[in-house]
C-alpha cells in the first residue's frame, strides 16, 4: 500500500517536474477552453462529402487557380482535407454531418477580388441539386449539413456591409450550420452556431519568414495597412468606422507605434520584432493580420466592437490578445503602456504555445491540431444532434422562395 | 480631376436609388438632374470650404437608418455621434437571434482625435520599461539555449597606481553589463586600500576585495609573477568559499567583449580562448619603426599575421592540437622592462587571461572532478606557476571556446603612467588647486625658464595641500612652475595675435585660465 502511493508521488513528481520546465518557455491554456485545443476529432464524428459536379468546384478552380492562395482558400483546403481524412465516410446513413464541396468565393475580379454575385444563385442551385439527389437535407432541412462560406460577410454574401445586413443570411442555409470567418455579436450575418475560423494565410511562407526567437522585440506596436480608403471612402469615417484612421490621427508621429501604409519586404521578420500587432477593423471586422500576429508571437491588439474571434470557444481570446473598444482609441498608448508587464509575460508565454499557432493555421497536408481539426473538434462538440431537427414527412420549414429576386436565377 | 473622383465615388455609393428607376428616358432625366445638381453643389462647397452637398443629401433623401451625422475630423470634443437606433433591416429578420439590438452601428463615423495627438513622455518611459523588460524575459528563456546561466567569477589583480581608476573602471563597466550572476575577486597589491575600495563598490556587483602583503615590483617580469601569486590568493578564495561559478581572469588593463562572457558559460571543466596582445601600446614611433623593419623583412621571409594572438591551435576537425602563444623576436631587446618604459611590453608565452575553469575543479571534495585536473589544495606555489596549465594534470583535456580559437573575444594590453606621474586620491580635486607643479621630465623641446611667480602662491602650496606633492628642491620647482605659461619667443613667430599659451607642462589645475591673468 505504502509501495503504491510512494511510486504515485514519484510519478506525479516526475511529471510535474518536467511540466515545470516547459512552462518556463510556453504556457499551456488550460482548463476547459484551451485543452480542447489538442482534442483529435477522429472517431467522434463521421462526415459524409456529397459528390457534386464538378462545375461548383474543380472548374471554379481551373479556371482560376488564384483561389488557393487568397485569403478565402479556406473552403478549397477543407473539401481536400475531407475527401482524405479518416472522418470521411462514404456510407451516408452513418455519417453525423453532411459536406457539400462547394466554392461560393471562387469568382474573382481581374485584380483578385472575389465577387459574390453569382455566389446566392450557386449555393441555391447545390442546395437543389442535394435535396433531389439525396434524402438528406430533406431529412432535417439542412440542419444536420455544413457549408464552409468564408467570405466578407459570410453567407450574406455581399461584401458591403449594409447591403449584406440587407440580405441577410442566404434563407436556405436558415438551418445549416455555417463555418465562416465572418464574426460579430449580435449580427444579422452571425448564426448562433456557426463556426467562427480564422482567414487562410499561408503556412510556408509564413514558415519561410521565421527569426530566431532571441532577436529582442525592439518596436512597441506594428502596424501596416490602410488608414483610408481613399477608393471607396476618401474622407475616412466609413472605412473601418474611422477607428483606422483615428490609430493613424492620433499616433502618426509617435516613436513608439511603427505604422505606416508602406508594403515592406520584411513584413512578417518585423512582426517578430513587436511586441504588439494591432488587428483593427477593415471593411470588415476579420483580418488574417490575427494569424499572422499569433504565428508571429505578437500579442494581437483586436479594434472592431463585439468581434467575435476564431474558434471562440476553445481558445481564450482574452487571455491572449488586448481588446480595445473603437472609441478608446486614442487613448490606445496609455491602454498599452498601463497593462502590467506580468501579464504581458503571460500572454506571450501563451501565444509561444505551438499548439495555438498550429490552431490558426491551415497547412498542407493537414497536421493534428490545426485548424481542420478545430473546425472537426467544433463540429463534434455540436453533437449529438437534437431529436428536433428531424422534421416529419412532408413538413417544410424553409422558404424555397425567400430573398431577392435575383437569386431565384438558376446557375 | 477632383471633381471627377468625388463624382465617381458619388455615383458609385448613390447607384441603388438610380437603379431602381425602370423608365429609360426618366432614367437619362434623372441622371442629368443628378448631374447638374452635383455640379452646382461642388461648385457651392467650393466656395464655401467643405462639402456640404452630401450633408443636404443625406438629410433630404436617406432613410433615417444607416447613416450618422456626418462629424469633420478635426473636432475631438464632439463625442462620437453615435446614435443607438439599430439597423431596421436588421429587424425585418426573425428575432430568433438578434433580440438585443446591436450596439455597433453601421455607418459613417466620426474619427476620434485626443486633444493632443502626441507622445506623452510618461507613456514612452513606461512602454521603454516593458520593453526592456520583455528583451530581458527573451534573452532568460531563448538566449544561450535556453540553459541556466552560470554564475561569472572574475578575478583581478590590481595595484593603487595612476591608471588604476582608468582600467579599473573598464573592467568593472564590462562586468556591470554582462547579463549574468558576477562575483568580483579584487586582490590588491600591497593591501587592501580605500582608493580601490570605493571604485569597486560602485559596480553594483558582489565584491571580494582581498589585500596582498607584497607590494608591486617595477619590472614587468616581477610584476607577472607577483600577479600569478595574487591569482592563486584569489583561487584560494574561490575554494574557500565554494564559489560555484566560471572563473575568468580579468586583468585591470584588458579587454573584454560581451560575447566572451557568453561564451564561457559553454566551458564544461577547463577552456581557452584566443587574446588579441596589443603590445604596442600607447607608443606610436616604436610602432612605426617596427611596421618599417617588418616591411624590410617581407621580402626576406614570409610576413605574419600583423595581430598576434594568443591561444588554442586546433586541427581541420576541431580538437586542440597545440598553442599560439606569442613571437618575441621581433621585439627581443626592445621590449620594456620597467613598467613606465616607453617600449612594447610583451606578454607571457601563455597569458592567464586566456584561460576559463569551472570552479568546482578548485574544491576539495573530488565531486565528478575530472582526474586530469591536479588538487588544487595541494598545488606548491614556490614551485613557479606560469601558466593554469600547471593546475592540469594532462593539458591535452583543454576545450578550446569561440569556435576553436578562431574568435578573439578579449585583447591583452599593459598601459601604465610614467613612474612620477601624479593624480590626485580618488580623482577628486579638493580644494581647487591654484598651480599645476611640473613633472620631472618633458619629452617636448625645453621651454626657456620664467621669472618666478609670487611667493604667496608658494605658501598655499606648503599648507599640506595634500593633492600636490611637492619636490624636494624648492629651486626647481619655482624654475619649473613658472615655465608653464608663457609661449617662447620662437613660437610668437608662427602666430601673429596673441594666442592662448600653449601648455607645455602637466597640468593639474582647475584655475588655470585666473592664474594665467593674473600673472
Amino acid at each position: 500500500m505504502t509501495r503504491h502511493s510512494l511510486s504515485i508521488i514519484l510519478l506525479f513528481l516526475f511529471f510535474s517536474a518536467s511540466n515545470a520546465e516547459h512552462n518556463a518557455r510556453t504556457e499551456r491554456i488550460s482548463g476547459s477552453a484551451g485543452d480542447v485545443l489538442e482534442d483529435n476529432p477522429v472517431g467522434k464524428l463521421k462526415v459524409y462529402v456529397y459528390e457534386l459536379p464538378s462545375k461548383y468546384n474543380k472548374k471554379l478552380l481551373q479556371k482560376d487557380p488564384r483561389c488557393l492562395t487568397h485569403m478565402f482558400a479556406a473552403e478549397i483546403f477543407m473539401h481536400r482535407f475531407l475527401l482524405s481524412s479518416p472522418v470521411r465516410t462514404r456510407n451516408p446513413d452513418e455519417a453525423d454531418w453532411f459536406y457539400t464541396p462547394i466554392y461560393p468565393t471562387c469568382d474573382l475580379t481581374p485584380t483578385g477580388l472575389p465577387l459574390p454575385f453569382k455566389s446566392p444563385r450557386m449555393m441555391r442551385s447545390a442546395i437543389q441539386l442535394i435535396s433531389s439527389n439525396w434524402p438528406y437535407w430533406n431529412r432535417t432541412e439542412g440542419a444536420d449539413h455544413f457549408f464552409v462560406v468564408p467570405h466578407d460577410f459570410g453567407a450574406c454574401f455581399h461584401y458591403q456591409e449594409e447591403k449584406a445586413i440587407k440580405r441577410g443570411i442566404l434563407p436556405l442555409l436558415k438551418r445549416a450550420t455555417l463555418v465562416q470567418t465572418f464574426g460579430q455579436r449580435n449580427h444579422v450575418c452571425l448564426d448562433q452556431g456557426s463556426i467562427t475560423i480564422p482567414p487562410f494565410a499561408p503556412p510556408q511562407k509564413m514558415q519561410a519568414h521565421l527569426i530566431a526567437p532571441d532577436i529582442p522585440r525592439s518596436i512597441f506596436v506594428y502596424f501596416r495597412g490602410l488608414f483610408y480608403d481613399v477608393n471607396n471612402d476618401p474622407e475616412g469615417g466609413y472605412y473601418a468606422r474611422g477607428a483606422r484612421a483615428a490609430v493613424w490621427e492620433n499616433f502618426k508621429n509617435n516613436p513608439l507605434f511603427d505604422i505606416s501604409t508602406d508594403h515592406p519586404t520584411t513584413y512578417y521578420e518585423d512582426m517578430q520584432r513587436s511586441i504588439f500587432c494591432l488587428c483593427p477593423l477593415g471593411w470588415a471586422p476579420w483580418s488574417p493580420r490575427l494569424v499572422e500576429a499569433v504565428v508571429f508571437g505578437c500579442i494581437p491588439v483586436i479594434i472592431a466592437d463585439d468581434i467575435v474571434l476564431p474558434f471562440a470557444d476553445a481558445i481564450p481570446w482574452e487571455e491572449i490578445g488586448v481588446f480595445v473598444a473603437e472609441k478608446d482609441v486614442p487613448e490606445l498608448d496609455t491602454i498599452l503602456t498601463s497593462i502590467p508587464t506580468e501579464v504581458i509575460l503571460r500572454k506571450q508565454r501563451l501565444l509561444a504555445n505551438p499548439s495555438m499557432k498550429r490552431a490558426m493555421l491551415f497547412p498542407q497536408p493537414a497536421q493534428p491540431g490545426d485548424a481542420f481539426h478545430q473546425i472537426l473538434n467544433g463540429l463534434a462538440r455540436k453533437l449529438p444532434h437534437d431529436r428536433s431537427i428531424y422534421l416529419r414527412e412532408g413538413e417544410k420549414v424553409l422558404n424555397w422562395t425567400a430573398g431577392p429576386v435575383g437569386d431565384l436565377k438558376p446557375w | 480631376m477632383k471633381l471627377s473622383a468625388l463624382h465617381q465615388s458619388y455615383l458609385n455609393r448613390r447607384r441603388s436609388p438610380l437603379d431602381s428607376s425602370a423608365d429609360a428616358s426618366s432614367k437619362s432625366f434623372l441622371a442629368v438632374f443628378w448631374l447638374v445638381l452635383h455640379c452646382l453643389c461642388c461648385l457651392i462647397s467650393l466656395l464655401l470650404g467643405f462639402r456640404f452637398s452630401r450633408l443636404v443629401f443625406f438629410f433630404l433623401v436617406s432613410t433615417p437608418s444607416s447613416t450618422n451625422l456626418y462629424s469633420p475630423p478635426f473636432r475631438p470634443d464632439l463625442p462620437p455621434p453615435r446614435t443607438d437606433l439599430s439597423p431596421p433591416n436588421a429587424t425585418a429578420v426573425e428575432a430568433k437571434t438578434s433580440s438585443s439590438s446591436s450596439r455597433v452601428v453601421v455607418g459613417r463615423h466620426g474619427i476620434l482625435i485626443r486633444p493632443w495627438p502626441h507622445p506623452d513622455p510618461v507613456e514612452v518611459m513606461k512602454a521603454h520599461r516593458i520593453i526592456e523588460r520583455v528583451q530581458r524575459e527573451q534573452k532568460a528563456v531563448f538566449g544561450s539555449g535556453g540553459k541556466s546561466s552560470r554564475a561569472v567569477i572574475a578575478v583581478t589583480p590590481t595595484y593603487a597606481r595612476t591608471f588604476q581608476a582608468l582600467h579599473l573602471n573598464g573592467v568593472m563597466h564590462s562586468l556591470m553589463l554582462a547579463p549574468y550572476a558576477v562575483v568580483w575577486i579584487v586582490v590588491e597589491a600591497g593591501g587592501a586600500s580605500n582608493e580601490t575600495a570605493s571604485i569597486i563598490a560602485k559596480s553594483g556587483v558582489r565584491t571580494i576585495h582581498v589585500g596582498f602583503d607584497q607590494r608591486m615590483p617595477n619590472t614587468w617580469e616581477d610584476r607577472g609573477k607577483v600577479e600569478v601569486l595574487m591569482r592563486l590568493r584569489a583561487l584560494r578564495v574561490v575554494k574557500e568559499e565554494k564559489l560555484d561559478g566560471v572563473v575568468m581572469f580579468a586583468d585591470d588593463s584588458n579587454m573584454h567583449s560581451m560575447e566572451f562572457f557568453d561564451e564561457i558559460q559553454n566551458v564544461k571543466w577547463f577552456g581557452a580562448v584566443s587574446v588579441g596582445i596589443l603590445a604596442h601600446s600607447g607608443n606610436a614611433e616604436e610602432m612605426v619603426m617596427s611596421m618599417d623593419k617588418r616591411r624590410e623583412m617581407v621580402d626576406e621571409e614570409e610576413e605574419r599575421s600583423s595581430l598576434p594572438v594568443q591561444g588554442p591551435a586546433c586541427n581541420a576537425t576541431d580538437k586542440l592540437i597545440g598553442w599560439h602563444v606569442f613571437n618575441t623576436l621581433p621585439y627581443a631587446g626592445k621590449s620594456a622592462v620597467y613598467i613606465d618604459d616607453v617600449a612594447a611590453v610583451l606578454p607571457q608565452k601563455l597569458e592567464w587571461c586566456g584561460f576559463v575553469l569551472n570552479s568546482r575543479i578548485l574544491w576539495d571534495e573530488a565531486e565528478s572532478k575530472p582526474e586530469w585536473v591536479k588538487e588544487f589544495g595541494l598545488l606548491n606555489e614556490n614551485e613557479g606557476v606560469e601558466s593554469p596549465l600547471s593546475l592540469l594534470n594532462d593539458p591535452s583535456m583543454v576545450e578550446p571556446l569561440g569556435s576553436c580559437g578562431r574568435q578573439v573575444l578579449l585583447w591583452w594590453l599593459r598601459v601604465e603612467a610614467r613612474a612620477d606621474s601624479k593624480f590626485p586620491p580618488g580623482w577628486v580635486i579638493d580644494p581647487p588647486l591654484e598651480i599645476t607643479v611640473a613633472a620631472k621630465r618633458t619629452p617636448w623641446p625645453d621651454v626657456p625658464p620664467e621669472p618666478p611667480t609670487k611667493k604667496k602662491d608658494q605658501m598655499s602650496l606648503s599648507q599640506g595641500n595634500n593633492v600636490v606633492v611637492i619636490p624636494k628642491q624648492q629651486q626647481q620647482q619655482q624654475q619649473q612652475r613658472s615655465s608653464k605659461v608663457r609661449k617662447p619667443k620662437r613660437r610668437s613667430k608662427r602666430n601673429k595675435h596673441e594666442a592662448k599659451p600653449t601648455d607645455t607642462t602637466t597640468q593639474v589645475s582647475a584655475s588655470t585660465k585666473h592664474h594665467q591673468e593674473r600673472n
